[in-house]
């Protein structure tokens, strides 16, 4: 099988990489740039542990082709901390809410809760459900992941 | 003690890598390792004829391809039969890979090893096996009937059968009590199969020294010291010579406890055979065929009791389905058998089970294990009773509810440890007083004629449960304290997501003395500890944790002793505050603990300024005893061990209000109450992410979850877009009360609160439903369609 050579920006870096046309997105990063935050639970599209985003777009990366992306700009969980490796608000709000357990679905929550703040930075509790309701845990039960989306509203709202 | 971090809702310590990406899963590891993929059964039953690998064999990038014909001896043997109780009389175990016959959809039939995922799929797809396709047998009453057989030499499909009776005071049995009662009812009560599902699948990845001749192997495990035991038994390796290391595991909820998996040898022993690294990571779809179920039960019940709803005798034959093998033998109706009685005095209790083969995915526990059975089973028994007599559903609990002065309470049981079970201690009425105040009981008919009159109709349910933790037989704990000051801990068992590192450092800081940072917990690596049980049963922090408490009062005697005799003080006149030993009123007199760690252990040599401070020149010593006295060891370390009597059980009450639609008969929850006793929190918000955890399992039990089988043995629904678990939107908010009844078992006076989310879920919301339908509910889960059947069957 003939590889693809193709050129991704990754947490704000060029990486580039030669892949088969086959090779998922989800398996390019974790296996080719060793980026292993972003996980697979399921691969076929439902539990969304792996999802990253895609020009800033929360997307399914067990079910994107690496090749499909080529020039594209894509931020794993690795890259939502400042540049100096301080937390963002999400990723402090799920810690202060204890909003994770084992932390294996949290890469693809982290992910989601990111540009759903980001497009709507007060979400009332309903939208809140429906922004999370992409995402399946297994361990927390959710409520607390819920209480992680508000504070990290709440956070941003104070740091703004 | 004024460091006081036991009780407190300190934040994990696991967070920030597991925030950042920086977490180590199973599959994180070995980035250059070669990748197994298997050849799985498509059929239920079958017998093998021939494998023709001729194909494969063109595949760009295939190192190796294995049968059961390639196994060495000890590995071609079928694997162990971890936990043969007497009453498992026709026990059966698969070999790692099929030898003859498969017995289930998804069993494991021939290994590929290739440079990559993909190029080992590519070569099984490529391999053909030849099938002589057998009629299976596919649930559990066409398995009794034994027209055909799993196992040809397993008469009746029949692996066990156990029955255990408890008379009456006045040496009746049941039967006889229950056809003297004033009342008697019988009923069938039914569960479907369901299944653990972490989201982060199983795992293993083994390293193979040639020159040292070691193997380490990582394994998504839930008992990393009994997988290393299990491997170096079965490839004939000394168990020094191998480690077992449990890594960041993604959720276990039981399935990962069963051990050694085929591919927990077969990968390892690969790796040995070409001395390269071999990596295999489940996929979603193997998970579902090829790892394990539970919950499948058919429960018969015949109670009698008097006119106040106090049972004088029960009767529960159940028939449970454990699938095509029994590694892990019959834990799961043994608990089911001698947990359904619950918080309740039964006046006689009898209770046989049988346990069947079918061609279906072998059972083994899923959080809770037998115990959202049992307590559907006995909370259904309850409900059925009061609305017999027209009382109050809590009323005829409170009647049956053994009396906080009658603890130590003995139900007469064998448990699934070998043991008595006897309760240790709970307050069962104030914990219902303590519900019905959350949930607002008293006031619900109100509630429920205001919503009929809006043509609403809300429903309120009840369940409570007893829950047996902290199982035997035993943890144990390594502390050290180095010369820096640095305390670190280490214990066999594993986590999963639960928190151990936070938890154990809190009782290590706080017996201690010393500031949680200074504190470091490793799990589950055998590197570290070889001696070790694993992680389930709610145990790890009954028995680690009260073995790391033992631990740490060892190092701490010690560093008294040793502060005692600088500071020439008595040992009694010391504590330990802020990492510094000091003289109790005297301020200025004080040691650190890391001194103290220096002064332990007498050097030669001074490899850095502190440790200049212990050679043999730096300072006073006797001439007259060695620099290590006899029965003395050097280092400020110690090792304990937890073994209990029994174990401890922890109780709770869950409530719900549901509302279910008139016309679609969608079922939601509006309400979801819990009031919870694990004897004292060690950290409360960790507890209580334990119980929202639980309830949510619970509510997929009870609405959504089910394996559906055909009657060919296929499982139509194995993916995640079939088998629907929760997402956010399906779990309610759940409010949560703590009482604190102190386990006298153990030094910490903790009990298990692991699995009791999810243990009375199905009852509750069964109860629920049925208030707010007024037609029985005797199966669950319940989807609105059954719910609609139900209407139209009533109606």
């Amino acid at each position: 099988m003939t590889d693809i050579a193709i050129t991704l920006t990754v947490n704000g870096v060029v990486r580039q990489v030669e892949v088969p046309g086959r090779r998922l997105l989800s398996d390019c990063l974790r296996h080719d740039l060793g980026l292993t935050g972003t996980h697979v639970g399921c691969e076929h599209g439902v539990c969304g542990c792996c999802t990253v985003l895609l020009d800033g777009e929360p997307v399914r990366s067990c079910l994107t082709f690496a090749v499909t992306v080529d020039g594209h700009d894509i931020t794993t969980v690795e890259g939502l901390a400042a540049p100096d490796g301080a937390m963002s608000p999400v990723q402090r709000a799920f810690t202060e809410c204890h909003g994770l357990q084992c932390g294996f679905c949290t890469p693809g929550f982290l992910c989601t809760v990111t540009a759903l703040l980001r497009d709507n930075p007060s979400p009332t509790g309903e939208e809140v459900l429906e922004g999370i309701s992409g995402n399946l845990c297994r361990c927390t039960g959710y409520q607390n992941i819920v209480k992680s989306v508000h504070r990290a509203a709440e956070i941003m709202a104070e740091e703004s | 003690m004024t460091t006081k971090l036991f009780g407190e809702p300190v934040r994990r310590r696991e967070d920030p890598r597991l925030l950042t990406g920086q977490g180590r899963f199973l599959d994180d590891l070995g980035a250059h390792a070669l990748e197994a993929a298997f050849v799985r059964s498509p059929h239920a039953h079958a017998r093998i004829r021939d494998v023709d690998v001729s194909a494969a064999l063109d595949v760009d990038g295939l190192v190796a391809i294995y049968t059961w014909e390639d196994l060495p001896d000890l590995l071609a043997q079928p694997l162990p039969l971890l936990i043969p109780h007497p009453a498992l009389t026709h026990g059966r175990t698969a070999h790692p890979l099929a030898r003859d016959l498969v017995r289930h959809v998804g069993e494991p039939v021939v290994m590929v090893v290739a440079r990559d995922r993909y190029l080992a799929e590519d070569a099984c797809a490529l391999i053909r096996v030849d099938y002589e396709v057998l009629k299976p047998v596919v649930g559990v009453e066409e398995a009794v009937q034994s027209a055909r057989l799993v196992h040809e030499d397993v008469p009746g499909n029949v692996g066990a059968h156990l029955v255990q009776e408890v008379p009456s005071a006045a040496g009746l049995g049941a039967r006889e009590t229950i056809e003297a009662a004033p009342h008697t009812l019988s009923f069938r009560l039914d569960i479907e199969r369901s299944a653990s599902m972490p989201l982060e699948g199983r795992g293993v990845y083994a390293r193979w020294d040639a020159d040292d001749e070691s193997l380490r192997v990582y394994s998504s495990t839930q008992t990393s010291t009994s997988v290393r035991m299990a491997v170096a038994a079965r490839l004939g390796l000394p168990l020094p010579k191998v480690e077992v290391i449990a890594p960041d595991v993604g959720g276990g909820f039981g399935v990962k406890i069963v051990h050694p998996w085929p591919e927990e040898l077969l990968v390892p022993w690969a790796a040995i055979a070409l001395g390269r690294e071999v990596k295999w990571t489940e996929d979603r779809r193997e998970h579902f065929v090829s790892s394990a179920h539970e919950r499948a039960q058919v429960h018969t019940v015949r109670v009698g009791f008097d006119d106040d709803g106090r049972v004088l005798g029960l009767d529960v034959t159940i028939l449970h389905d454990h699938g095509a093998y029994t590694p892990y033998g019959i834990i799961v109706p043994i608990i089911t058998s001698t947990q359904l009685p619950g918080p309740y005095r039964l006046g006689a209790y009898r209770v046989e089970f049988s346990s069947i083969y079918t061609n279906t995915v072998q059972v083994t526990p899923y959080r809770g294990a037998g115990r959202p059975q049992a307590v559907f089973c006995m909370e259904r028994t309850m409900d059925r009773i009061a609305a017999y007599l027209g009382a109050d559903r809590t009323a005829v609990r409170a009647v049956n509810f053994i009396q906080p002065d009658e603890f130590p309470y003995d139900q007469g049981l064998i448990f699934q440890d070998g043991r008595p079970l006897i309760y240790d201690s709970g307050d069962y009425p104030e914990s219902l007083r303590m519900l019905k105040e959350l949930i607002g009981w008293d006031s619900f008919p109100a509630l429920k004629a205001q919503a009929a009159a809006e043509g609403r109709s809300i429903g309120i349910g009840i369940g409570c449960y007893v829950e047996g933790t902290g199982v035997g037989p035993y943890e144990g704990g390594h502390v050290q304290v180095t010369s820096d000051g640095r305390v670190h801990v280490s214990t066999g068992l594993t986590s999963q997501g639960q928190g151990h590192e936070t938890v154990f450092a809190q009782i290590a800081a706080t017996e201690l003395g010393v500031p949680l940072e200074r504190v470091s917990v490793v799990t589950g690596d055998t590197r570290r500890f070889g001696y070790a049980v694993g992680t389930f049963a709610s145990r790890a922090a009954v028995m680690s944790g009260n073995a790391i408490a033992l631990a740490c009062r060892k190092v701490r005697e010690k560093a008294l002793r040793i502060a005692a005799d600088a500071l020439e003080a008595d040992p009694g006149d010391l504590e330990i505050v802020g990492g510094e030993v000091r003289v109790v009123g005297s301020p200025g007199a004080s040691i650190p603990l890391a001194t103290v760690a220096v002064l332990s252990n007498p050097l030669r040599y001074a490899f850095d300024a502190e440790a200049a401070r212990a050679t043999q020149f730096a300072g006073a010593s006797s001439f007259e005893r060695p620099p290590v006295a006899e029965g003395e060891e050097p280092g400020l370390e110690g090792r304990d061990y937890y073994s209990p009597l029994r174990s401890t059980f922890a109780s709770g009450m869950h409530a719900a209000i549901v509302e279910t639609d008139p016309l679609t008969a969608e079922i939601r929850i509006l309400r979801y109450a819990v009031v919870h006793d694990c004897g004292h929190l060690i950290n409360p918000m960790i507890v209580e992410g334990q119980i929202h955890g639980g309830v949510a399992q619970g509510v997929g039990g009870a609405l959504y979850e089910r394996m559906v089988y055909d009657g060919h043995g296929q499982l139509l629904n194995a993916s995640f877009m079939d088998f629907l678990m929760p997402y956010a939107t399906e779990v309610p908010f759940i409010e949560t009360a703590h009482l604190e009844t102190p386990s006298p078992l153990n030094p910490l006076g903790i009990k298990g609160a692991g699995e009791a989310g999810v243990i009375p879920v199905s009852a509750v919301i069964a109860s629920a439903v049925e208030d707010a339908e007024g037609i029985g509910i005797d199966r669950m889960p319940i989807s609105p369609s059954e719910l609609f059947d139900l209407r139209r069957s009533a109606g």
